[in-house]
């Protein structure tokens, strides 16, 4: 069967399937961003490691940011399969060339954030990532698989930390009111451009990378967090929210915001660049310590 | 360098490939698979394989090299008629 054959099927396309360069240039660039994302998205969280509220809080946030890295290798390894170098991806990362997703480039200012993200953040990851475990290629859909199942424990340790503050003292509901305030609208950006200004996604879905247009997503996790929201007697920041009969209307999205972050302009892009840079550049000589020594076993053994 | 992984999820099952990794050798290879793929105890045993070193069957001739089974459909049990009525067949 050719590729096309196996697409119109519904079926995977596996490493070694011929398939158009395009197909496998979409899918490097999109895993890679993907991956990426997962291991920048490791900082606002990691920076709270050590000022978590209980030890049940830490254990369960480092156990969080460890997945996240987790993500990360089980999608650049899929991208592999690609054909592609996981240095030169890092490179690709490191030197701006591949972007990761904007909502990253926003500060954790508080502990209710860090649970704010939890809830909205792995929210919308989820509803993001459910289609992808069917996406037309194999190895990107099985690592969705890893992730989707992990990502779920993500969300519930973040709404159970929001039923925390929204049951809390006075101080702590305006924490968690303040931190919904803060990340509702990067949320929603989370599922990129409305399907009017996205160009490419008519041909991924023909490809059957993607399932579901942004909009249809975005629709779906507006439907799916108001009642959450409500349950947590906390307030959407957006007038305009209004039941629709057989969904939720929404405001309009700052769009010139969402470009503006992805242009590099965001609250704390400078930071996390520098900060993963410096991370890679401060773990090299455990990389080279490692090849050292598995070098030098296998000159003892041959 | 790239290892593949491979875990038994318990004891009675094979090994199943469930992705792949770096690392510089096969020890660290070992001990980063089960950080990487074992995180929620889904495994009793790992094996990790140098992706080099596995040879595969190539998808340009899968057609012809899978076609010598195609028309032995006698190899299944279901090729035979059983008589009504009758069991352990």
């Amino acid at each position: 069967m050719g590729f096309q054959e196996v697409i119109d099927a519904d079926g995977r396309i596996e490493p070694r399937d011929e398939m158009p360069e395009g197909y496998r240039k979409t899918l490097i660039r999109q895993i890679a961003q993907h991956a990426h994302s997962e291991i920048i998205g490791m900082q606002p969280e990691g920076n709270w490691i050590t000022r978590a509220p209980s030890l049940r809080r830490k254990a369960i946030l480092v156990a969080k940011v460890q997945d996240e890295a987790g993500h990360g290798l089980y999608l650049y390894s899929a991208a592999e399969t690609l054909g592609v170098d996981r240095d030169d991806l890092m490179d690709l990362l490191h030197s701006g060339r591949q972007k990761y997703s904007t909502i990253f480039n926003y500060p954790a200012t508080s502990w209710a954030d860090v649970a704010a993200i939890g809830w909205l953040v792995d929210g919308a990851a989820i509803m993001n990532q459910v289609p992808l475990t069917r996406c037309s290629y194999g190895p990107y859909a099985r690592a969705m698989t890893r992730v989707c199942k992990e990502e779920s424990f993500h969300q519930r340790q973040g709404f159970e930390a929001m039923t925390v503050l929204s049951n809390g003292t006075p101080a702590q509901r305006v924490m968690a009111q303040e931190a919904l305030d803060r990340w509702w609208w990067p949320a929603l950006m989370m599922f990129g451009p409305s399907d009017t200004e996205s160009p490419n996604s008519a041909q991924s879905m023909a490809w059957g990378i993607k399932r579901f247009s942004n909009d249809e997503l975005r629709q779906r996790f507006v439907d799916a967090t108001v009642p959450q929201a409500e349950y947590l007697g906390l307030t959407i920041p957006d007038p305009a929210l209004s039941w629709g009969g057989d969904h939720h209307c929404f405001g309009e999205i700052d769009w010139t915001e969402f470009f503006e972050v992805m242009k590099g302009n965001g609250p704390c892009n400078r930071q996390r660049m520098a900060f993963r840079v410096a991370a890679h550049e401060d773990g090299a000589w455990v990389r080279e310590a490692a090849a050292a020594y598995a070098a030098k076993q296998s000159e003892q053994v041959a | 360098m790239l290892w593949e992984v491979f875990v038994r999820s318990k004891r009675g099952l094979s090994h199943t490939h469930v992705g792949s990794l770096h690392a510089a050798d096969a020890h660290l290879a070992l001990r980063n698979a089960r950080d990487l793929y074992t995180r929620r105890q889904e495994g009793v045993s790992i094996w990790v394989v140098p992706a080099a070193d596995i040879v595969a069957s190539s998808p340009d001739e899968k057609d012809a090299f899978f076609d010598p089974a195609g028309d032995k459909v006698y190899r299944h049990p279901t090729f035979y008629d059983v008589p009504e009525g009758l069991t352990h067949l």
